[in-house]
């Protein structure tokens, strides 16, 4: 049977981890690549790297930290944010992403899905959604907003309808991340990650809200995802990834127990 | 000197730095003549067997894989690799390469909630010995991503299985040919001590 796997993400900013992750480990602080490596040997399922750079010159730091992470974890390994371009994700995958994550800017421009999945096989090419609970409305009917540019922007679309056309245009995967959700460490949205995997037949990660096991265990089971996606409850070192994972197991949930 | 086989058929340094990574040094060609020298083979790939086909006959990597395959070289197939080393894959209704005598075949899943591709982690189980397979224990898991799943005529080719709704082949293997359906470079430890294993085989299945 197949495990539901634990994700974990990493913020990376001029090849550095965002300064909003603040390690206990002092010698550990800032090195995107220490904490890779760490998380593996811990038995992490997934990794993803999430760019938050913003000048040209960043890029290239980037590309040199994804290849140094490519050498030294041996888990699927997938990186996100800023890619405009089928070049900007080939780029990426010549330096050791297995998987990119398109957002934003396929929000503007869908042929982006379609136009990476042919360059690099659906299986390949993420969809993360930041979506926000709003009012239902014509416009809406969901009650789930696709926002953009980290939640400053809203853009009038359904979440579902979004999620369902993603499928459609060669999206191999779904990241459904909650605004409301993220950074409160109260648990997913339960409703919204199930209304999506309701709706598709790929591969659906919930992320936002992470605190607990507990929350992971909802969020697999009741919220039919696939995985977790977590960060702040790792980084923060309030527990371990091999904790997440035998907590998860104990709570019966099916997951990679040998590593 | 190990080769990894390109044929367009995806990234193919994640399998070069797991190699790296156990020790097996491996360059990564199309050349039918490097491949043809090569004292070991990793024949990896994602994709269609279509166009991997379309692309391995044009180069003529076919007629140099057969070539070592006749000859002993050891060679391990990952994922579309071993599809396209058996007989005929449902995909395009392709026939391919086969040194495997069987065919490959598309999931077809009643239960709605279960994907396509089968992504992730999933167990394996060791139907029968093999050198590759030492150390490895039932339950441990690998990961894997395809929609279509090898399904050799011979049971006796038949070295590990997994289920996915269904039980289907994970690894098979014939004289010096060895393939895995999951991705030994995605697999963590486990997955590096096959790829350690491979860089010390012989080529041949004790009994």
């Amino acid at each position: 049977m197949l495990s539901k796997r634990v994700i974990a993400c990493l913020d990376v900013r001029d090849g550095k981890l965002a300064k909003s992750i603040r390690f206990v480990d002092t010698k550990d602080i800032g090195d995107p690549i220490v904490k890779a490596r760490e998380y593996y040997l811990d038995g992490l399922d997934e990794l993803v790297f999430y760019d938050i750079t913003a000048s040209s010159e960043a890029r290239n730091i980037m590309l040199n930290v994804v290849e140094s992470v490519a050498e030294q974890i041996f888990i699927p390994f997938s990186v996100g944010g800023g890619i405009r371009s089928v070049r900007d994700a080939t780029d990426l995958r010549m330096a050791g992403a297995e998987k990119i994550n398109v957002n934003s800017a396929a929000v503007l421009r869908p042929e982006l899905i379609s136009e990476c999945a042919a360059a690099i096989g659906s299986q390949n090419v993420v969809l993360s959604m930041d979506v926000r609970r709003v009012g239902k409305t014509a416009e809406v009917p969901s009650g789930y907003e696709i926002v953009i540019n980290g939640g400053r922007r809203s853009m009038g679309m359904d979440a579902l309808a979004w999620a369902k056309q993603g499928e459609t245009l060669g999206a191999g995967e779904l990241v459904v991340n909650s605004i409301d959700a993220d950074g409160t460490r109260d648990g997913y949205e339960i409703a919204l990650t199930r209304s999506v995997a309701e709706r598709v037949r790929i591969p659906v990660i919930a992320s936002g809200g992470a605190g607990t096991p507990g929350h992971l265990r909802d969020v697999l089971t009741t919220g039919k995802a696939d995985a977790a996606l977590i960060a702040s409850m790792v980084h923060y070192g309030e527990y371990t990834v091999s904790e997440v994972k035998t907590s998860l197991h104990e709570l019966g949930v099916k997951v990679r127990m040998s590593w | 000197m190990a080769v990894i086989v390109d044929y367009d058929a995806g990234n193919l340094r994640s399998v070069q730095r797991a190699c790296t990574e156990v020790g097996l040094a491996a360059t990564i060609s199309d050349d039918p003549e490097a491949i043809r020298h090569a004292d070991r083979i990793i024949f990896p790939g994602v994709g269609a067997a279509g166009s991997a086909m379309q692309s391995i006959r044009k180069s003529g990597v076919d007629v140099a894989l057969e070539h070592a395959f006749r000859s002993g070289v050891p060679i391990l197939g990952i994922c579309l690799g071993l599809q396209i080393s058996l007989e005929f894959s449902e995909e395009n209704d392709q026939t391919t390469l086969g040194f495997l005598p069987g065919k490959v075949c598309r999931f077809q899943l009643r239960n709605r909630d279960l994907k396509i591709p089968h992504m992730g982690w999933n167990e394996i189980e060791v139907q029968r010995r093999h050198p590759l397979l030492e150390g490895i224990n039932d339950g441990d898991e690998f990961y894997f991503v395809h929609s279509f799943f090898p399904e050799p005529e011979n049971p006796t080719t038949i070295f590990a299985s997994a289920q996915y709704e269904r039980e289907f082949c994970c690894a098979a293997g014939l004289d010096n040919f060895f393939g895995t359906q999951f991705h030994p470079e995605k697999s963590g430890r486990v997955g590096l001590g096959l790829l350690d294993r491979f860089r010390n085989w012989d080529g041949r299945i004790a009994e």
